[in-house]
């Protein structure tokens, strides 16, 4: 099972700011381990919804960091929107958590 | 005529690769800081933290109690509110002077009942592990917990004095194929390896840079390492036999570091190149 992550999100004047840290190995599929190559295993998706409206839909690839931060500014947001981030990696595991605005 | 300008461009390239090169290492060093600081307030450190603490309210162990309930860090039974800050410290039930790991360890095999070799088998994260071990994650946890927080060696108990005294000795201590000490490579201002700057341990300015940080996310691989972990791989660099894990030789050198930095606020689970 994928860990949590860990989202903040506050208002700074009309726009929301959110930070969102994802425990995610993001193999890239040209390591190797004692010879055997690590087989790629990254986050493939990420979407976000502020209050019941989807704001970004993303793709992301093998380029990304292991435990990836993203952050997004989001216009027309108030303290209280909930947030719910999901990201999907390539190979079908997923994960969503939530969070309200600060 | 051609002799004197090759021996001018020599003497000026004599001189000028130092030169450029400490510009080019103080501006990329500026360049690391910025994207350090940026990377502060969503430090990768804080998902080990949140394992941390589910590990240490969970259940666990041949013996199915929580460290919640039963590890007393220095500040009561499941408080670790300003505990990291103010280890190492004496602990009477374990008559030792423990740094924060060496004490968790301790309570995971006296009150959880796990076996002391299983966790030393694989202490650290390696480089191509995803995953940290449990008792780094616990470390993490603890240690976020004295985030903002003077540490507070209480150097006045006389057991925890004599660690710091050992653990100044073993930082002078010369061996091994290169007849080295921690000292000859931290014991002055000023030195470093490549990039690295290396801190003066023996000085309260150097002893903070040397403690702050730890446990931290190296962004090289993108694994979490304690401050144990640090003081083995400078024993490994210093071409002695790495230590067992937990031994009472970190602890003695953590305390006398640590207590050099005391009155100094810790920030908390770094974040390392
Ligand atoms: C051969 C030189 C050498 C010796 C000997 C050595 N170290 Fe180190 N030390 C290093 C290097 C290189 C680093 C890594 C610096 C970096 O990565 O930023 C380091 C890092 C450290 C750090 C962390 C500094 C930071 O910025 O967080 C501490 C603490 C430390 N050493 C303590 C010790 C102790 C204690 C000893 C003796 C047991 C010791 N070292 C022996 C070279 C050495």
């Amino acid at each position: 099972m994928a860990d949590r992550m860990k989202i903040r999100a506050t208002m700074a004047g009309d726009v929301a700011e959110i930070k969102v840290l994802m425990a995610h190995p993001m193999e890239n599929g040209q390591r190797k381990d004692a010879g055997q190559t690590i087989p790629p295993h990254f986050i493939q998706n990420i979407s976000v919804e502020v209050g019941g409206k989807m704001v970004i839909q993303g793709q992301t690839g093998t380029s990304v960091s292991r435990n990836p931060v993203f952050g997004f500014k989001v216009k027309d947001a108030k303290a209280g929107d909930k947030v719910v981030i999901t990201w999907r990696d390539n190979k079908g595991d997923s994960r969503t958590d939530t969070t309200t605005i600060a | 005529m051609k002799n004197t300008i090759s021996i001018g461009i020599a003497l000026m390239l004599g001189v000028l690769p130092p030169l450029t090169f400490a510009q080019e290492k103080d501006a990329t060093e500026a360049e690391f800081e910025k994207f350090r600081t940026e990377m502060e307030d969503s430090n990768p450190a804080e998902l080990f933290e949140m394992k941390g603490e589910d590990i240490w309210n969970e259940k666990r162990g041949p013996k199915n109690v929580s460290l919640a309930e039963s590890c007393d860090l220095g500040k009561g039974v499941g408080v670790v509110k300003g505990a990291y800050a103010a280890m190492p410290r004496y602990f009477a039930d374990a008559g030792a002077v423990m740094d924060a790991e060496r004490r968790i360890v301790w309570c995971m095999v006296e009150k959880q009942g796990f076996n002391f070799d299983d966790i030393a088998k694989k202490p650290f994260q390696g480089r191509n592990d995803t995953s940290a071990p449990d008792i780094t994650n616990l470390v993490t946890y603890v240690a976020m917990h004295s985030k903002g927080m003077p540490f507070a060696v209480p150097l006045d108990d006389p057991k925890v004095k004599d660690a710091y005294l050992t653990g100044k000795e073993i930082t002078k201590y010369r061996a091994g194929p290169y007849d080295f000490s921690c000292n000859t490579c931290h014991g002055v201002d000023g030195k470093r390896i490549r990039m690295q700057n290396l801190p003066n341990i023996s000085t309260a300015a150097g002893a903070i840079k040397g403690v702050q940080g730890w446990p931290g996310y190296r962004m090289t691989g993108g694994i979490m390492l304690t401050h144990q972990w640090r003081i083995n791989d400078c024993f490994r660099q210093q071409r002695f036999p790495e230590p067992r894990y937990a031994s009472e030789v970190i602890t003695d050198i953590l305390t006398y570091m640590t207590g050099n930095a005391n009155g100094q606020i810790y920030n908390g689970p770094g974040i390392k190149r």
